[in-house]
């Protein structure tokens, strides 16, 4: 299993410079990718546009997006743009596409929140297509464009995975939430009898150092899933705060298949970063990635 | 804070006595519309998992509780002219009435207040409070006051059952089943108070009809279940306590809070009886509602928190209860298996208890089980036997060495001619070594036209008859496996690019025209096929007849036709996909005809002591497609026309046609179809352990099973 840590960009008043000093700390860090997130009523960054400027500031780490939110985009544009970063970077963009839950999302952006599935459905049956032949965006790094990975926890999501893309990407949880998600995952491909199998990408929140510091953490994921009611606090309880908890989350997500754990800051400091890098060298995940 | 409890059962008095315990300065009063010493039901069965939890919660009523139980730990089942005894099962009962009496005294003694005869009307009529706790249970008035924040359902179930008792001492959790002239019935029955026993009679609404129950009264409907369990009974007197005739209503609640008010449950969730967690779940809400309470000093955060704790957890039990129910409805379908086979069946009905639990359980059992297995298959009765997997299976003159089929999946990389290459053989042989009695090989081509992509394996060229014998040789030379070609016409479905791209991606260049049962591409961007003429079937016809020939002489073992996911032959089946008008298309005898036609054919041609199997889409899962109901029609129908096993497989006729993916997600329909056509199934659905083998097997749920080994280690 690989390891990646997401951009402090879904927190709300992250500056912009830091955001910029991550990405470069990142690349020379023990991470194999820079994960972000999408909402967009919401004081956080546009995530494909944050992708374009992290690649300019780092030549190794995958940029993957856990998820956009794509019935959000015009299926023509979103091509484009992905095609770009991709050609931007080199072939390391990474796009995750899902439904998002948000409906004031789609109000916000005047998209018919009910056809949102149908939306995603028709976008991954074009978007490689789109890339494929070059029509109208750059020619991206890779013949086939960028990697596509799907999330959500629909059971139509889990055959679009195997009709479509690359792989699946969860959206968070204890590692036994995960590994029922894998199954799926994997149910769907062999019976799509897709060679090989499917990428398996999820995601966790950390915040590390004192008492005050996880609280800022939880607080941000209190206000962050404040959406879901009640759940935003059980998401909270996830919050890793701890070397400790940190190596086991790791190792449920390993054992139960995961191909790369994205670790989302919680508290836009770079200490927080330089900690996490810390961690994972102890624990032995400082080998150098390739984008292989 | 004053609190008021509606319903001083098991939930109420338990809730208001932990909450109490916490915090003393609490005013506490319970109010129930019935007699302190009035109940209704027998025994309440617990697990050792839910009393660790009393324990905890209540060191006093925890003592007192178990003091009064009964506790055993076999489950017999009576089955036919058998008793199969299962053991290690562990469970506790105790009479309802005893266990009121205890939660009362301990509320006594706490000082909370009980009020009971006074039925509630209006909520008025309760006063002030700061929290209403309501424990008032399935027709919960409260529930119905607020019915636009509880949202709540209720779903009645399809069978009749009513509670009785018996004045029986029994050992074991018993299971009866007795058919008479008005249908089966059958008895969930357990120790309840160290002299009497509970006494489940339940039975579907037409043999409650049949028997003439509907009009009987409490003391007919005693005298009916008296003389048919007379056997069973020895004599013993039933004992009813209104009891009447009810279906089981499964209740579920979206919001288990509002405001001040929280719901506590029978009130807010109830669970098919079969698995017996009603009192246990209504206990451990209690307990949660009380740790919430005690945890959050403000109510909303507390009620917030009671209702994220055992919502999932109850959502679990009432699904598993849902499967169970269904079982007992559908009870019927299992009558053909015998008592071993039936028992195991009816154990591991769930799916929370498997062939490694019930070994683990009683091993004896587990031994009984392999040898009952090995004796059915091996039609020879031994001392030893191995579990289920590896038991041998015989398909006419082919015996295969273990019920295990492994196979490489659809491999895209041969020659464009359709020649399986070295890198072909190697893949099919290597599932071969992995131990698997059974390599199945992915889809092989009847035609250059049914080829799915450009680099499908092909069986329709004189070249490609050297080919296979080289794959069959490597596979009888270097293996213990046999071999198993699965033939199919691509259909709408062909001329497409490689899987490694995506499903059904249209080729680029080099596409040939594409034939279906109707003119409908398979996805917006495929190829529009099509309408199959009648020079077009005599055409795939003899493409299927020379298939069939070639694996023949190839030496092939068992040869399966794809009438699954789509393709051309599944095309016609579906009337999603078959639009016409001749002959060959509308009801389902129509749409079955062309299918058929081409079974017959390779069915002649096909050696006579050699297996021919089916793969079949037993669901479209898709509005106005085909159910299993028609699969189990089709699937008689081949059965009597020489099909020796169906592969059950599901969807993919159209790209909306999606299963509810997840591990072994297609067991439920072969256990179904085989049971229901009574034809040997194989069935994959991404089964990676070899419990989920055994288990499948030893319940009949299926013959074979498809091995998808863990993709994780690549």
């Amino acid at each position: 299993m690989r390891v990646g840590v997401g951009l402090p960009t879904g927190i709300a008043g992250t500056d912009g410079q830091l955001v910029i000093e991550w990405a470069r700390r990142v690349d020379a860090g023990p991470f194999s990718s820079l994960g972000v997130i999408d909402r967009l009523v919401y004081g956080n960054y546009e995530p494909l546009t944050v992708l374009a400027a992290a690649a300019a500031v780092t030549q190794r780490v995958l940029l993957a997006t856990t998820i956009v939110i794509g019935p959000l985009h015009n299926n023509a544009l979103l091509a484009k743009v992905a095609a770009s970063i991709d050609a931007l970077s080199g072939g390391r963009l990474v796009l995750g596409l899902a439904v998002g839950a948000r409906k004031e999302d789609y109000d916000a952006a005047g998209v018919d929140y009910r056809t949102r599935g149908k939306r995603l459905t028709e976008q991954l049956a074009t978007l490689r297509s789109l890339w494929e032949e070059g029509s109208l965006s750059p020619k991206t790094a890779r013949a086939r464009g960028p990697e596509l990975l799907i999330g959500g926890l629909s059971d139509q999501g889990f055959a679009r995975v195997a009709r479509y893309a690359d792989g699946y990407v969860h959206g968070g949880g204890p590692p036994k939430a995960f590994a029922r998600a894998a199954d799926k995952a994997r149910a769907a491909w062999c019976d799509a009898g897709r060679p090989g199998r499917p990428q398996l990408w999820a995601q966790g929140y950390f915040a590390l150092g004192n008492d005050d510091i996880e609280e800022a953490g939880a607080h941000y994921l209190r206000d962050y899933y404040a959406f879901t009611g009640p759940f935003a606090e059980r998401i909270a309880a996830g919050l890793l705060t701890s070397p400790q908890a940190i190596a086991q989350f790791m190792r449920g997500y390993e054992e139960a298949g995961c191909d790369e754990l994205v670790l989302f800051p919680t508290v836009p400091d770079i200490a927080q970063l330089d900690q996490m890098a810390d961690i994972l060298r102890g624990l032995g995940r400082d080998f150098n990635y390739t984008t292989d | 804070m004053k609190i008021i409890i509606l319903g001083a059962g098991p939930a109420g008095l338990y809730a208001g006595l932990l909450i109490k315990k916490a915090s003393p300065s609490h005013d506490i009063t319970i109010i129930e519309r019935n007699a302190a010493d009035v109940t209704y039901g027998w025994g309440v069965v617990f697990s050792d998992r839910t009393l660790a939890s009393f324990q905890r919660a209540d060191y006093r009523s925890y003592e007192q509780i178990t003091n009064r139980f009964v506790i055993w730990d076999a489950i017999d089942v009576h089955y036919r002219e058998a008793i199969i005894r299962c053991g290690g099962h562990v469970i506790a009962s105790i009479a309802r009435k005893d266990l009121l009496n205890i939660l009362q005294r301990r509320c006594k003694e706490v000082g909370i207040n009980l009020v009971f005869k006074q039925e509630i009307q209006d909520l008025a009529d309760l006063g002030s409070y700061d929290l209403l706790i309501a424990a008032d249970g399935v027709n919960s008035i409260v529930r119905k006051i607020y019915a636009n924040h509880f949202k709540s359902r209720v779903e009645p179930g399809k069978a009749r059952y009513i509670w009785l008792g018996a004045q029986k001492v029994l050992d074991a959790f018993t299971f009866i089943f007795r058919e008479n002239e008005h249908g089966l019935f059958q008895v969930h029955a357990y120790p309840s108070s160290g002299t009497t026993s509970t006494f489940i009679v339940e039975c579907d609404e037409a043999t409650w009809l049949n028997a003439g129950l509907d009009s009987a009264n409490e003391e007919q409907s005693l005298a009916y279940c008296h003389q048919l369990f007379a056997k069973d009974l020895g004599g013993a007197p039933l004992l009813s306590n209104n009891s009447r005739w009810i279906n089981f209503p499964t209740l579920k609640t979206e919001s288990w809070h509002y405001q001040n008010i929280v719901l506590l449950g029978d009130a807010v969730h109830t669970a098919h009886f079969s698995i017996g967690s009603g009192t246990k779940l209504a206990m451990e809400d209690a307990i949660a509602l009380a740790t919430a309470l005690e945890r959050q000093p403000n109510l909303e955060d507390a009620l917030n928190e009671y209702e994220l704790e055992r919502k999932p957890v109850v959502e679990i039990f009432q699904k598993a209860a849902q499967v169970s129910q269904e079982y007992f409805e559908t009870i019927k379908r299992y009558l053909g298996l015998e008592p071993m086979q039936f028992t195991f069946q009816l154990l591991t009905r769930s799916g929370r208890i498997s062939y490694d639990d019930l070994r683990l359980r009683d091993p004896r059992f587990g031994d009984a089980v392999d040898r009952w297995f090995g004796q059915q298959a091996g039609k020879r009765r031994t001392s030893f036997a191995p579990p289920p997997m590896f038991t041998p299976i015989e398909l006419r003159t082919l015996t295969l060495a273990n019920r295990i089929v492994s196979s490489p999946g659809a491999q895209e990389t041969c020659e464009q001619d359709g020649t399986a290459n070295d890198e072909y053989l190697t893949r099919i042989k290597n599932c071969g070594l992995s131990g698997a009695g059974l390599v199945m090989s992915g889809p092989v081509a009847v035609s250059a036209e049914g080829r799915i992509t450009p680099t499908c394996a092909g069986m329709y060229d004189t070249r490609h008859i050297t080919a296979w014998a080289k794959i069959v040789r490597a596979i009888h030379d270097k293996t213990t496996a046999k071999i198993a070609i699965q033939l199919n016409h691509a259909g709408r479905r062909g001329a497409t690019r490689s899987r490694a791209e995506g499903l059904d991606r249209p080729l680029r260049q080099g596409s040939w025209p594409l034939i279906s049962a109707s003119a409908l591409p398979y996805t917006p961007h495929s190829q529009v096929p099509r309408e199959m003429s009648r020079s077009d079937r005599e055409i795939v016809h003899n493409d299927f007849v020379r298939a069939a020939s070639i694996a023949e002489r190839a030496g092939v073992d068992l040869l399966q036709l794809n009438f699954a996911h789509g393709y051309l032959l599944a095309s016609f089946l579906s009337p999603l996909t078959n639009l016409r008008c001749d002959e060959y298309g509308g009801d389902l005898e129509g749409r079955m005809r062309f299918p058929l036609e081409v079974f017959d054919a390779v069915r002649d041609v096909w050696p006579s002591n050699k297996p021919l199997s089916v793969a079949l889409s037993v669901t479209d899962y898709a509005r106005g497609g085909t159910g299993v109901e028609d699969a189990v029609i089709f699937a008689r129908l081949l059965k009597k026309h020489g099909c020796d096993i169906l592969e059950v497989k599901a969807g993919q006729t159209t790209i909306e046609s999606e299963p509810a993916y997840g591990r072994g997600f297609l067991t439920q329909l072969s256990e179904q179809v085989r049971n229901e056509a009574n034809i040997p199934t194989m069935v994959g659905g991404y089964l990676t352990t070899s419990n989920e083998v055994n288990t499948i097997l030893a319940a009949g749920r299926a013959d074979l099973c498809i091995m998808d080994i863990p993709l994780r280690n690549g």
